[in-house]
């Protein structure tokens, strides 16, 4: 028996698309293109947007949320990229810094006179109360206690003993216990520098109050300590007034910026004693 | 043998078509034996037989007439299906029901004739209708004359032998 509903319909319909086909195929439209390739064109083309639009979708879909998961990995890793270029960004400063540094460092030392070691400091103030900082040169380097140390700045302080093979401490010119023979470079006025624990934290002592001394004055080591060579530079005058004895009280801004010191001069000529001319001048 | 049976039957009524057409076209008048062939073989064998001779029986027609190639086909398809639908699902085993089917099947293929040359051709619909009721009663008197002779011709001969045979047993 027969199964009309489902073999015949399948051939019926079957025979009736073949022949649809068939007249398609030799039929032309207005437009003089055969109806077959029309109807195929106008069919495939919407197979085709269906096609294009379920694979815009998938690919939409996996963009905005499939890929959102290769987004985040990205985006950990470029946080992770711009931490590392932050970093290194901060490292190439520090070394521009540090060439600049240096060079003024060089110059300083082909400016002198005297033979110099550069050091680098490698340890701070072990202490709060004492000024003082370590560098990497020791006496295998030729480093002896009072041997000054001087940075592009100005005086930083001297060598200190005991002096290690390859380290050596130095003591402050603005520590309490340091001082150093200086003098006005305007007006020569000669006296004593000598750190304290003020703002600024150097002072001048043993200038007389006869000596023309104002702010803003270049104060300079004045080399009868035996220790810092004459010359350097030490501050400037930032308070200047007359004291109830006979010298003037003066307040000095040295030029070197002790609480970024990184590199330094080490002066390897042997520490004298001041001669008697030089202590009367 | 159902098969060469349909093949014969569309082979034939082309045959008689092509060879009579002359005579009895006489302008708008004009017999279809494919038709009449096709609705005989739905009826005699049901819907999937009616559909394949409609299909084979108008394509060969389309190509032997130089037309569009298909539209005598879909058309004899159609009422080759749904008559073979039609007499599955109804009794039309006596004279007055098939006569119905084939005028009906007559008109119909011409109103879907007509119809898809119109859409497909581009050209208006025009269909006479006097012509198409004589043509369908010609193909109805064809169709009913084609099962009276296929079904009673058999049985009539035999029925023949047999008094022939009894008549002559009574006398000798």
């Amino acid at each position: 028996m027969l199964d009309i509903r489902k073999r015949t319909g399948w051939i019926f319909f079957s025979a009736m698309l073949a022949q649809i086909l068939l007249v398609s195929a030799q039929v032309q439209t207005k437009t003089g293109v055969r109806a077959l390739n029309a109807v195929t064109f106008e069919v495939f083309s919407r197979v085709e947007y269906g096609t294009a639009s379920f694979v815009k979708g998938g690919q939409g879909f996996w963009g905005n949320y499939i890929g959102l998961r290769g987004v985040k990995a990205e985006n950990d890793a470029l946080r992770r990229r711009v931490a590392e270029l932050e970093v290194q960004l901060q490292q190439e400063h520090a070394l521009a810094a540090r060439s600049q540094r240096l060079q003024a460092l060089m110059d300083l030392k082909s400016q002198a006179t005297v033979p110099m070691l550069a050091a680098e400091v490698i340890a701070g103030n072990p202490d709060p109360v004492m000024r003082t900082i370590t560098i990497d040169r020791g006496s295998a380097d030729g480093v002896q206690p009072d041997m000054a140390v001087i940075a592009p700045g100005g005086v930083v302080g001297r060598i200190i003993g005991p002096v290690a093979q390859h380290a050596a401490r130095v003591q402050l010119l603005i520590d309490r216990n340091a001082a150093a023979g200086a003098l006005t470079d305007r007006t020569r006025a000669g006296g004593m520098v000598v750190g304290a624990e003020a703002n600024p934290p150097l002072r001048m002592e043993l200038v007389s109050n006869l000596a023309d001394v104002k702010p803003g004055d270049l104060v300079v080591a004045s080399g009868v300590d035996g220790i810092y060579p004459k010359g350097y530079s030490i501050g400037r005058v930032e308070h200047a007034e007359r004291g109830s004895g006979l010298y003037l009280t003066l307040q000095v801004r040295p030029g070197v910026d002790f609480s970024s010191l990184e590199e330094v001069l080490v002066v390897l000529t042997p520490a004298r004693p001041a001669t008697p001319d030089e202590a009367i001048k | 043998m159902k098969t060469a049976v349909v093949l014969l039957a569309i082979v034939a009524s082309l045959a008689l078509q092509t060879t009579l057409s002359g005579i009895l076209a006489g302008g708008a008048i004009a017999v279809n034996l494919v038709l009449v062939a096709v609705v005989y073989l739905a009826l005699s064998y049901g819907a999937v037989t009616g559909l394949l001779a409609g299909m084979i029986g108008g394509l060969a027609q389309d190509a032997l007439a130089g037309g569009i190639v298909g539209i005598g086909g879909m058309t004899k398809t159609l009422i080759g299906f749904f008559v073979g639908v039609l007499g599955s699902q109804f009794n039309l085993s006596t004279t007055v029901p098939r006569l119905v089917m084939f005028v009906a099947a007559t008109v119909v293929h011409q109103v879907v004739f007509e119809g898809l040359h119109a859409m497909i051709g581009g050209q208006p619909f025009v269909m006479q209708l006097s012509a198409t009721l004589i043509q369908a009663l010609a193909n109805g008197l064809i169709g009913i004359v084609a099962f009276f002779v296929v079904e009673q011709g058999p049985g009539t001969l035999q029925r023949r032998r047999m008094q022939r045979s009894s008549l002559s047993k009574r006398r000798f």
